[in-house]
């Protein structure tokens, strides 16, 4: 593979990115055809990657210097991000239409942060780490802020603001770390680590501390999780999906490779796990017992997304010990990231669909909407609240998954707390399917879904469903890909 | 368009009992172990291998029957719905074919997917199509059968854990759980209270009478017909077949429980003025003696009650059809308003009277010989709970004759003159179907019994182990 094909999908996306801009400059008559060209530009990125894996020269672990690792962990998120990608691009069409301004700027920063995702999933090496992080970041805190409106201006400011500390620590956890190694490629640091790293101990512990709470804030887990519910709120829905789904899963992608490749010397992962552990302990509880008294909707699924996260936290907590439970606990998180973004992402598309149409986040508003849309209601029902508890539904096999790879590691208390918060978590959402199929509704009048909005419902809905009632395609990709990830280092 | 979804329902029922049928013709009764096995690979997770697996022993064939039959008579007796008709049926379908796929399953994963896939049906049939507080009952429903299920999710997977594997059948065998992460008494405890809810037991018994009083006809009659027997199928197939050693610990509860339900149910039963939460009531009261006959551990006791499921199930569903039937034409389920209806609707009653003998325990009908075989199997073990469940007999013989007073017989009231007897020809196939077989089942129970016996021994062999 020569340069170009390396960055190949990256690259296809931002070429894409570059083409919206000037067909919004220059044929301004041709703005309605600005999403599909994004469409095109994701599926092209899809495609490329999909030659890739038909290859004999696939994977390749070493390019760039080492700075990027082409293997199957890599492409897991590429195909994941490029489908996160398309489906808030359907999203998003008819919010940004009305909203009228700038749309070539909206899609081309959409399609940057999509690329900055990729990089981020298949970077091993502190710095490309760094700069993906900021190349999603940046055009994430805009589209944050792109609503006309204060809180959509207030959630962009809060996003930057608390993004900038975040990179900050982030980058002071890497300078600790270079400095005690003396190299940023994450195989090299492992290698430093295991040789003469143990006198630095403490050092390493304030390091990996600051990379916690750098990434934490990307994943929203809690002590970091206080921008979540403001900025889903504040920000466009469609922007809201996104950073609910991509941002969190390009940084457990991140997290799992540096913490597992670049840390994964006895005598730090034993610290580190039992970080991981007490926050996904706190996060999911807290998460929950917050959604349970939301009264706004998109607050609840933040609220929610933080105990979701706390979920993943099991899988990391339980790869620390190498061998068998890396693969489980590294494999769950893959499984439950992708589950997490087809139900996640359904949910908001159906309320995108309801909140255009009556105006409102409040779940009180949501009242009798089974009259008004049937399709909407079970998307926004059964997506999001039905997930952790049956079979039918992909999430449910992440979760058994996370849970078996919890047990095995001998997390047996943090598991419990997982199982007790599902519980949990079935009471808000059930409350939600409650109010939509029982309230009384104000206005009777049906609400109609726009094809994009029905197409990117039903994708994901499929998805669900399909990978629920067949999970073994999404189970053995998950496994290959964390499979390659071990033999890494 | 929308008058056609019945059609399609009903032959879609009539295909899953004549394919029912035709398996009850094609058991093995002298083969141990499941029948028509079909088992194909589902899920790998790590150490477990998911398998869609479904087959029938001599103890699920029979539940497999009764869902197929009372699925027929639920779409008959639904045939005047004129609301969102399309809606109704899917849902009612879903129903049908998740609850034979809590009775077929052989994956204990599999087995809980139908088992909570019930719920989703249940709760629009019932806030949607339901009368009175409709949306409270549904939601209080489906509230007591999650947390139930929750415990139960708990249990399967310690269980899992414990074994190594999902597979019911290997997780029957002896010796197979070990190391448990949890204590096996405090696993059995989660799956006795899942399967506790919707047997139901006092006082997880709640939500019956709310579900029931406010649910459709034909979603009644599935409630009471093959619902509540999830939990009784669960018992004997889970709890005591998988961990005997702890069943045989609780016996003594399992008798005391299921003494007290029938007492208590068919006392509360005496006050109710509504005709179909009466109907719930007696139902708490019956399913009483399934758990007596469970706790009894012995062959003529778990026979007996998987036998008083059988009789309880074709006989409460008749039960539902005829106040059914009765409602659609009066409109009120108040048994004071109520009143000499014989004259108005001598089938409806005839039938009414079928199912009030047959829940009294009429000799020569299914429930006589259920009754009497849990009696005989409990005696030994535990005399007082059988004389204590007996005088609950006694009341329920009360408590029917004194309804059917109230209700069927009595001076004519002239509120109802005009009102018509059942005409239609899918009303009069039901009620002669399900009294032919409430009196088969009475006169001629080898037919089911012997296919019981096998499937109860093999499960009694683990037990006493």
């Amino acid at each position: 593979m020569n340069g170009i094909d390396l960055v190949g999908p990256q690259f296809s996306v931002l070429a894409t990115a570059g083409i919206v801009l000037l067909v919004d400059g220059l044929m301004p008559g041709h703005r309605r055809h600005l999403p599909f060209i994004a469409l095109l530009g994701l599926a092209v990125s899809a495609l490329w990657t999909l030659s890739w894996v038909s290859r004999d020269s696939f994977p390749q672990k070493d390019v760039f210097g080492g700075t990027l690792s082409l293997d199957e962990y890599a492409v897991f998120f590429y195909f994941l991000f490029a489908g996160i990608g398309a489906t808030v691009v359907l999203a998003s069409i008819d919010w940004v239409n009305r909203e009228g301004r700038g749309q070539g700027e909206y899609y081309a920063l959409l399609l940057t942060t999509c690329a900055g995702l990729m990089f981020l999933s298949a970077a091993r090496d502190l710095i490309t780490i760094f700069l993906a992080l900021e190349l999603s970041s940046i055009p994430q805190y805009i589209l944050a802020g792109w609503g006309k409106d204060k809180r959509s201006s207030e959630a962009g400011l809060k996003y930057l603001l608390l993004g900038a500390i975040a990179s900050a620590m982030l980058l002071y956890g890497m300078a600790l770390l270079y400095g005690v190694t003396g190299t940023t490629m994450l195989s090299e640091i492992s290698a430093s680590l295991q040789a003469n790293g143990e006198q630095y101990r403490a050092l390493l512990v304030l390091a990996m501390v600051l990379l916690i709470a750098g990434f934490g804030f990307k994943m929203a887990v809690v002590p970091f999780q206080m921008w979540v519910p403001d900025v889903y709120q504040g920000a466009p829905t469609p922007v809201a999906a996104f950073l609910s789904v991509g941002s969190k899963a390009a940084a457990f992608a991140v997290v799992t490779r540096i913490f597992f490749e670049g840390l994964g010397a006895d005598f730090l992962s034993d610290d580190w796990s039992m970080i991981f552990a007490i926050i996904a302990a706190v996060s999911m509880t807290l998460g929950n017992l917050m959604a349970v008294v939301q009264t706004d909707i998109k607050r609840m699924l933040g609220y929610s997304s933080v105990a979701q996260a706390g979920t993943f936290l099991i899988g990391l907590a339980a790869i620390s010990v190498p061998g068998e439970r890396f693969d489980l606990g590294g494999s769950g998180i893959l499984l439950f990231t992708a589950s997490y973004a087809f139900t996640n992402l359904g949910a908001f598309v159906a309320i995108i669909a309801i909140s255009q149409k009556i105006g409102s986040d409040q779940i009180r508003d949501y009242a009798g909407m089974w009259k008004r849309s049937p399709l909407l209601t079970v998307g926004l029902a059964f997506l999001p609240g039905v997930p952790h508890r049956h079979p039918t539904n992909s999430g449910f096999w992440a979760k058994i998954y996370i849970f078996n790879a919890g047990v095995r590691a001998d997390l047996l208390w943090l598991v419990v707390i997982g199982v007790l918060n599902s519980v949990v978590s079935g009471f808000y959402y059930l409350s939600v399917a409650r109010q939509m199929f029982l309230g009384e509704a104000e206005d009777e009048k049906t609400i109609s879904t726009s094809p994009s909005i029905a197409v990117a419902l039903g994708a994901a809905t499929l998805g669900v469903l399909v990978f629920g009632l067949i999970p073994m395609p999404l189970i053995s990709a998950a496994e290959s890909a964390v499979d390659a990830l071990r033999t890494v280092s | 368009m929308e008058q056609n979804a019945k059609w399609l329902a009903l032959a879609a029922t009539v295909a899953m009992l004549a394919l029912s049928v035709q398996m009850f013709f094609a058991f093995d009764l002298n083969a141990s172990g499941y029948q028509m096995v079909v088992d194909k690979k589902w899920v790998t997770i790590d150490q477990f291998e998911l398998r869609y697996a479904l087959g029938v022993d001599g103890l699920s064939m029979p539940l497999v029957l009764l869902t197929t039959c009372l699925s027929v008579a639920s779409v008959l007796v639904s045939f005047s719905i004129t609301k969102r008709p399309r809606a109704y049926f899917a849902c009612l379908m879903l129903l049908v074919s998740s609850v034979v796929g809590v009775f077929v399953s052989l994956d204990f994963l599999l087995f809980f997917l139908f088992w909570e896939l019930e719920l989703f049906p249940m709760f629009l049939l019932i806030a949607v199509w339901g009368s009175g507080r409709k949306e409270y009952s549904a939601t209080k429903f489906v509230l007591y059968t999650i947390a139930g299920s929750a415990f139960m999710l708990v249990g399967i997977l310690t269980l899992a854990f414990a074994g190594d594997t999902f597979d019911i059948r290997l997780l029957s065998e002896e010796g197979r759980i070990a190391d448990p992460l949890i204590p096996l008494g405090w696993v059995f405890f989660f799956l006795f209270i899942g399967f506790a809810v919707k047997l139901p037991i006092v006082p997880l018994h709640t939500w019956l009478p709310d579900a029931h009083g406010d649910a459709p006809t034909a979603v009644s009659v599935m409630l009471a017909g093959v619902l509540l027997k999830m939990g009784g199928y669960g018992l004997i197939r889970m709890c005591v077949t998988m961990l005997p050693d702890q069943a045989a610990e609780w016996d003594v509860w399992f008798a005391a429980i299921g003494a007290f339900s029938v007492l208590y149910g068919a006392f509360i039963t005496l006050r109710q003025t509504d005709v179909k939460r009466l109907i719930a009531y007696s139902s708490v009261s019956h399913m009483g003696l399934v758990l007596l006959g469970i706790g009894a551990l012995g062959d003529t006791g778990l026979t007996g009650a998987a036998y008083q499921m059988l009789a309880h199930g074709l006989i409460t569903g008749l039960m539902f059809v005829m106040v059914g039937l009765m409602y659609e034409r009066t409109h009120t389920r108040e048994i004071a308003r109520l009143g000499g209806l014989a004259r108005q609707m001598p089938l409806i009653t005839t039938g009414l009277v079928f199912a009030g003998f047959g829940s009294l325990g009429l000799p020569a009908m299914a429930g006589f010989i259920a009754e009497v075989t849990v009696f005989l199997g409990a005696f030994e073990r535990f005399e007082w709970a059988v004389l204590a469940s007996i005088l609950g007999v006694v009341l329920s013989a009360g408590y029917v004759l004194w309804t059917l007073q109230r209700v069927v017989f009595g001076p004519v009231k002239h509120d109802w003159d005009g009102v018509t007897d059942a005409h239609h020809w899918w009303e009069h196939t039901v009620v002669v179907g399900l009294v032919a077989l409430v009196i088969l089942l009475g006169v001629y129970p080898a037919i089911m019994m012997d296919m019981l016996e096998p499937a109860i021994d093999s499960i009694m062999v683990r037990v006493e182990s």
